[in-house]
């Protein structure tokens, strides 16, 4: 209780501001600074669709003054029920509180028809944009608008904040390229299909999954068919998502003598990217060009 | 960055101004700082531009989409309120409906199949009105449920079952269709309408939702075969505090045959059997409409939660349902029930878990009734078969309070992606009342204790498997031990499926 009433004391005057994922978090962090008490409701190592709607996620919703959801139904499963229990016009769909990360993304993988039996197809487009490091730009764009609209006063700080936070990824984003520059059109295989916004960026392949269809954890079959697919086209490095059972990966890997790459979507969701979104992404650029390399 | 455009003309302007100023020193100062700024503004040029081509795609991409999609321009105020894409985010299941006009629609589709040793399984062993009811398959429910915001101000929602019982007739039963306020101030929350009442955490549940085949037994004795709900109101208050806590109260209407303990005969589909022996021995009456507020079932609530360990979750609850019933006996003498109930929920979850698993979730729920019954005096009956054996005469019921109780606990282990094993034991019982102790007869056959009220358990090991969130497969054992019945074994396999849109689970 001393810990909680602490807390609340700390948070007097600032901005509270719920987050569902970490790499939102990590994002509202970079342009609230001091101004904002930052929450994520998922731990950056869960599955960000299966969260449990606890009942003290109500309570957190029912006293912020913005929250931000990716949207896209990544937290389709979890998220409606908290809105509706929290009863807070502040954060209701529509208000300006309401952050939808994804306002003004180009979305990927939109499917033009939507049909289950084709597994768990998301029909706004695949929900795990915020890997690209440009469309963090437009999701901190957005962020600063909510930031400003719920305190004006200091929008001269949100927006300084957001300009230093876009020229530290124009910076960074030159020496990523550079680094992914020499494995332009390699082949990778991941266990979702959660990566298509890292692999457009930095001009990568990454269109074979462990999972035979979206949702469905891998057969037999399937992975007897993704082996015989990467030995064939060579393929030597497959991503592993935090929350994913290694075990299924690691024994595919043996098949085909690839290596896998432990990575994540969200700050800390993998050991050394605790510090935020430009150290995940320096992360998953460092490990993935360095297995690409070693794998060749 | 509209500013950073003039911004840089102005800079562009201020370095041939500086051209004609006669100082070297001083204009090799301005020509370098400008020179800086000049770069720098292009560097912002260059981004303004960048964004600007990738608005340009955006905007293509959109069309081609055909949406009608807001961009977002840093610092500008240009949010569009009705996108059409952020209704359409909502879900993922069906919608239906133009701009502005829409609701969500889903369907599930409960089945079993199954034998059992008892004969009498449809309100013998199986007490629920959507539990399986007979040797072979069941339809146990196709649900539609209707969802969306109605305007600013309220959220709408139905949800109609079809179901078809052992005999073969349907039922259609306007499960919930209510009417609940968005946002109302000091944490406030009306809803009006049919509902089911939110008593513990299995009452207000629907069957698809459920961890087991079957509604545990002390739910179907206490709050009706079909659960308690009525047309009603109900206030809710979010207490402003750290930690979830919230405070509910509901008035319902107290008869009707979903109000079991109250004024209903508490038969499912309220059909009572030439043979049946009713509940207490005696008739129900609940042709008395409202007379005064009293008449209402009044149910509030109490639920804390609290978040015991990184990855512990508990969530605690207090029920109580008071309101009249309908044994007050012959002089139609105003009789009350109350039922009480705690709830205890226990959920590990670890902090690396894929879709939702492994899990471990416990669940328990007690209850206690107090029923108030009337004299009741076979011999004004027109159908007088309940004899007392001692006089040979009908049989005349003495009015007294009837206490009941029981629980269930249960046990969920996830344990691996889309499997779980669950373990439920049901225990009910009730004091042995006066009219248990006379020496009754019904065509013949001496009644001894009351069905509806003696002691029985039941164990229920259960294996449930979900092929995606929207299918699922179960099969459950049933050991049933029934107080002077004996003992059955049933087997039961469930199967569902879901279309269109699916509510997110509460926790």
């Amino acid at each position: 209780m001393a810990a909680l009433a602490l807390a609340a004391q700390s948070a007097i005057g600032k901005i509270n501001v719920v987050a569902t994922t970490a790499d939102f978090a990590a994002i509202a962090r970079e342009i609230g600074g001091d101004k904002v008490q930052v929450t994520a409701l998922a731990k950056p190592t869960e599955d960000p669709h299966f969260i449990d709607a606890k009942p003290g996620f109500i309570a957190m919703l029912n006293r912020a003054d913005v929250l931000i959801e990716g949207g896209a139904a990544l937290e389709h499963g979890w998220l409606q029920p908290l809105l509706q229990g929290a009863r807070n016009p502040k954060i209701s769909g529509t208000a300006p509180g309401h952050v939808h990360g994804n306002d003004g993304i180009n979305m990927l993988g939109v499917p033009t028809s939507v049909d289950r039996s084709r597994g768990d197809i998301h029909a706004e487009g695949n929900p795990h944009y915020l890997i690209d490091p440009m469309n963090a730009k437009i999701v901190a764009a957005n962020i600063a608008e909510a930031f400003s609209k719920a305190e004006p006063k200091s929008y001269e700080i949100y927006r300084a904040n957001l300009k230093a936070f876009q020229e530290k990824i124009d910076a960074r984003m030159l020496e990523w390229q550079k680094q992914m520059a020499p494995h332009k059109g390699a082949s990778l295989v991941a266990y979702h299909d959660s990566w298509p916004y890292f692999a457009e960026r930095f001009g990568l392949k990454i269109e074979m999954f462990l999972e035979p269809k979206p949702g469905i954890p891998p057969t037999p079959s399937h992975v007897a068919s993704l082996v015989q697919k990467m030995r064939e086209q060579k393929v030597r490095v497959i991503l592993v998502d935090a929350y994913v059972n290694r075990r299924q990966a690691d024994s595919v890997a043996s098949k085909t003598g690839a290596v896998t790459v432990p990575v994540s979507h969200f700050p800390g969701g993998v050991k050394g990217t605790e510090g935020g979104y430009i150290q995940l992404v320096d992360y998953l650029v460092n490990s993935i060009s360095q297995a690409l390399a070693g794998a060749k | 960055m509209k500013p950073n455009l003039v911004l840089a003309f102005c800079l562009g302007a201020s370095a041939i101004h500086a051209q004609q100023t006669n100082e070297v020193g001083a204009l090799k100062r301005q020509l370098q700082e400008a020179t800086e700024k000049f770069d720098r503004a292009l560097q912002e040029h260059r981004k303004i531009i960048d964004d600007l081509n990738r608005r340009l795609e955006q905007v293509q991409a959109a069309q081609t989409n055909g949406r009608d999609r807001s961009l977002v321009t840093p610092g500008a105020t240009n949010m569009v309120e009705t996108d059409q894409s952020r209704l359409t985010s909502a879900g993922k299941g069906l919608r239906v409906g133009t701009q502005g006009a829409y609701m969500d629609i889903g369907l599930v589709g409960t089945f079993a199949a199954g034998t059992s040793t008892a004969s009498d399984v449809e309100g013998g062993t199986q007490l629920g009105g959507h539990d399986p009811n007979q040797r072979g398959f069941t339809v146990q429910g196709v649900e539609a449920t209707f969802s969306g915001a109605v305007d600013p101000y309220f959220r709408g929602m139905a949800n109609v079952l079809f179901s078809i019982d052992a005999g073969g007739e349907s039922f259609l039963e306007l499960e919930e269709a209510y009417l609940e306020t968005i946002s109302l101030p000091g944490n406030l929350q009306v809803r009006g309408g049919q509902f089911l009442t939110e008593f513990g955490r299995h009452n207000p549940t629907h069957p698809h939702a459920w961890a087991f085949v079957d509604t545990p037994l002390v739910n179907a004795r206490f709050l009706g075969p079909d659960g308690l709900r009525n047309p009603g109101a109900r206030l809710s208050w979010l207490m402003p505090v750290p930690f979830y806590s919230e405070f509910s109260l509901a008035a319902q209407n107290s008869h009707g045959e979903t109000a079991a303990s109250f004024r209903s005969t508490g038969h499912v589909h309220d059909e009572e059997t030439e043979d049946e022996v009713p509940f207490a021995f005696r008739h129900a009456d609940n042709d008395r409409g409202l007379k005064h507020i009293d008449d209402l079932l009044f149910a509030p609530r109490y639920a804390v939660s609290f978040d015991v360990s990184d990855t512990q979750t508990l969530l605690l609850g207090a029920s109580a349902a008071f309101g009249p019933n309908s044994r007050g006996g012959d002089d139609g003498g105003d009789t009350d029930t109350q039922i009480y109930g705690l709830d205890f929920t226990w959920k590990w979850k670890p902090a690396r878990h894929h879709a939702g698993f492994p899990f471990v979730m416990w669940q328990t729920e007690a209850m206690w009734r107090k029923y108030d019954v009337g004299e009741f005096n076979w011999a004004e009956e027109e159908d007088g078969q309940i004899i007392d054996a001692g006089t040979g005469a009908p049989a005349l019921l003495p009015g007294e309070t009837l206490n009941d109780y029981g629980f269930y606990t249960q046990l969920l282990y996830g344990f691996k992606p889309r499997w779980i094993a669950g373990l439920r034991f049901d225990y009910v019982k009730g004091n042995q009342g006066d009219y248990e102790r006379l020496d009754l007869t019904l065509n013949g056959e001496p009644l001894g204790r009351d069905l509806g009220r003696a002691e029985r358990w039941r164990l229920s090991p259960n294996l449930t498997w979900f092929p995606t969130e929207f299918s699922k497969l179960r099969l459950q054992y049933n050991y049933d031990d029934r107080k002077s019945i004996g003992e059955d074994h049933s087997v039961w396999l469930q199967f569902e499926f879901i279309l269109g849109a699916h509510a997110a689970h509460k926790f």
